[in-house]
C-alpha cells in the first residue's frame, strides 16, 4: 500500500497546457508534461510512469468526457518541494456519476470501443497517489501526484 | 519509427502471421492499427497469430484493448493467439491488468523485465 502524499506543497515551478479532445493531441500532452518534468533528473522508469498516467487522464477527457465532440482539455503541471510533481487534467465535460465505480479495474461504459476499463487502475499504480473530482455536467478534475527518488 | 502512431508490418510463415507493432500505441494511434490487423486476419485466417511487441516503445492501457480484441477475434474462429517478445513498457501494463493469465507470452530474446 502506498503512503498518501501532501496535495498541498510549496509549488516551485509550473506549466499550464491547453488543448483541444483531439486524439492526435494523446502524445503531445504527454510528451510535453514529460518534458517539462525532466528537469528533475527523473529516472526512466518515472518518465514512463508519468507518460502513461497522463496518456489515460487525457484519453479519459476524450473518449469519455467530451465523447467524440471537441472540449477544451487544460493541463496543469506544478513541480514541489521534495521532488513531488502534481499533474491536474480538467475537462469541461459530461462529469462522472460514479467515480467510485469508474476507479473499479475493468469498469467500461465503453467496451464495444475495446476500451480496457484499466484507466484509472494504471494511473493510480504509475503514480503516488490520485484524486479524482467530478461533477455531472460540468467537467471532471484528475490530480495525480508523482513523488520521484532522491 | 513512428511516434504517436502505430506502426505495423506483417510476415507470413507457414500457418503463423506475425504482425510487428512498433512506435507508440494509444487511443489514437491503436484505432488504425486495429482496423489493418483485423482486415489481415480476416482475409487470411491463420492458424497461429503472434503480435511481436518489442519496438513499442510507449503503451497505454488502449492497448490492453488491442491486445484482447485480436485475442478474441483469433479465438472466434479457432486460432492460436499469442504475444510475442513484449517490450519493458509493454510488460508491465500486461502484468498490472494481470493477462498473461489469459494471454499466452512468447519469449524469444533475452531481455530485463520491467
Amino acid at each position: 500500500m502506498k503512503s498518501k502524499v501532501d496535495f498541498s506543497a510549496t509549488v516551485e515551478n509550473e506549466m499550464v497546457l491547453s488543448l483541444p479532445s483531439l486524439s492526435v493531441n494523446e502524445g503531445m500532452a504527454r510528451a510535453a508534461v514529460s518534458a517539462f518534468c525532466a528537469q528533475l533528473n527523473p529516472t526512466a522508469v518515472e518518465i514512463a510512469d508519468i507518460k502513461c498516467a497522463v496518456s489515460e487522464a487525457v484519453t479519459n477527457c476524450i473518449v469519455h468526457a467530451y465523447r467524440g465532440e471537441i472540449g477544451e482539455i487544460v493541463i496543469g503541471v506544478k513541480l514541489c518541494e521534495g521532488r513531488l510533481i502534481q499533474i491536474e487534467i480538467k475537462d469541461k465535460g459530461c462529469g462522472i456519476p460514479d467515480v467510485k465505480k469508474a476507479r473499479e479495474p475493468l469498469y467500461t461504459t465503453d467496451a464495444e470501443n475495446e476500451r480496457s476499463g484499466m484507466g484509472f487502475t494504471v494511473m493510480e499504480n504509475f503514480c503516488d497517489d490520485l484524486r479524482v473530482r467530478s461533477r455531472v455536467g460540468k467537467g471532471t478534475t484528475v490530480t495525480l501526484l508523482k513523488r520521484l527518488h532522491k | 519509427m513512428i511516434r504517436n502512431g502505430g506502426q505495423v508490418v506483417y510476415e507470413t510463415k507457414g500457418d503463423t502471421l506475425v504482425v510487428r507493432v512498433g512506435g507508440e500505441i494509444d487511443h489514437h494511434s491503436a484505432v488504425a492499427v486495429r482496423v489493418g490487423i483485423d482486415e489481415k486476419i480476416s482475409a487470411e485466417r491463420p492458424g497461429r497469430v503472434l503480435l511481436e511487441l518489442s519496438r513499442v516503445d510507449f503503451m497505454d492501457s488502449s492497448g490492453l484493448g488491442l491486445i484482447m480484441g485480436r485475442y478474441a477475434l483469433v479465438q472466434k474462429y479457432g486460432g492460436n493467439f499469442a504475444v510475442l517478445d513484449p517490450s519493458v513498457a509493454v510488460l508491465k501494463i500486461i502484468r498490472l491488468a494481470g493477462m498473461e493469465r489469459m494471454i499466452t507470452i512468447l519469449k524469444t530474446k533475452e531481455k530485463k523485465d520491467a
